[in-house]
């Protein structure tokens, strides 16, 4: 159904799709085998970064030897989640930070000069029951 | 299209349907909530890039603007619910 395109363009977006899907697949495993949540919120930063970048490389090859222009639409989505994915991870991890310090879990007490210290439980008061 | 351009992308696509359901699984004995709010990150971007892939194979530019939507709302969603964690409400 589509043109015919030249060996090299088909081997390199046949590769680059492989190596990004590899990429989110190694991310989305160690998400599941990691330990703890603070082991686990690394692992898929691993498919959003090098996976989606990857993938994108491959779609830009295929498309612009397609076409016979150059086609860069799939960057605007790799820049999109490339600034979203490290905002989603730092409100995860203040929100586990919370969470943790409200359980009295072995975590880092706040910081004094935090602007959220009056409803942030810094020591845990009470025995640890962990 | 080529055999090996097929294969790959065939390949390419389990590699990804593995990686949706690692996070699946990890959606669903994920011990706290926000185990979970990671796991549906992780499979919003797994999902956006089987589109992207599924717009090789189909040779169709009409999965972009698919993609591009799963990322807007995924970012949306994730974020939302991580505030949703950290303060108890959504909007103050």
């Amino acid at each position: 159904m589509s043109t015919a395109l030249p060996l090299w363009a088909e081997v390199l977006t046949a590769l680059f799709a492989v190596l990004g899907a590899a990429f989110a697949a190694i991310g989305s495993f160690g998400l599941v085998r990691l330990p703890t949540f603070f082991h686990r919120i690394h692992a898929p930063t691993l498919g959003a970064t090098a996976g989606v970048w990857c993938i994108t490389i491959a779609t830009i090859l295929y498309f612009s030897v397609q076409g016979h222009k150059l086609f860069l639409h799939a960057t605007l989505i790799t820049l999109f989640v490339a600034l979203t994915a490290p905002i989603t991870t730092i409100f995860l991890m203040r929100a586990t930070l919370f969470r943790e310090r409200q359980k009295g879990g072995d975590v880092p007490p706040a910081a004094l000069s935090s602007e959220s210290a009056p409803t942030d439980v810094g020591q845990p008061t009470g025995p640890r029951d962990r | 299209m080529s055999d090996f351009l097929f294969w790959g992308l065939k390949l390419a696509l389990f590699l990804l349907a593995v990686a949706m359901f690692c996070a699946v699984a990890r959606l669903l004995i994920g011990p706290t909530a926000q185990d979970r709010v990671m796991a549906l990150d992780c499979l919003y971007i797994n999902g956006m890039l089987m589109m992207l892939v599924l717009g090789i194979v189909y040779a169709s530019n009409v999965y972009f603007e698919a993609a591009m939507l799963i990322a807007l709302f995924g970012f949306v969603g994730s974020t939302v619910m991580a505030k949703f964690l950290l303060r108890g409400e959504v909007i103050e």
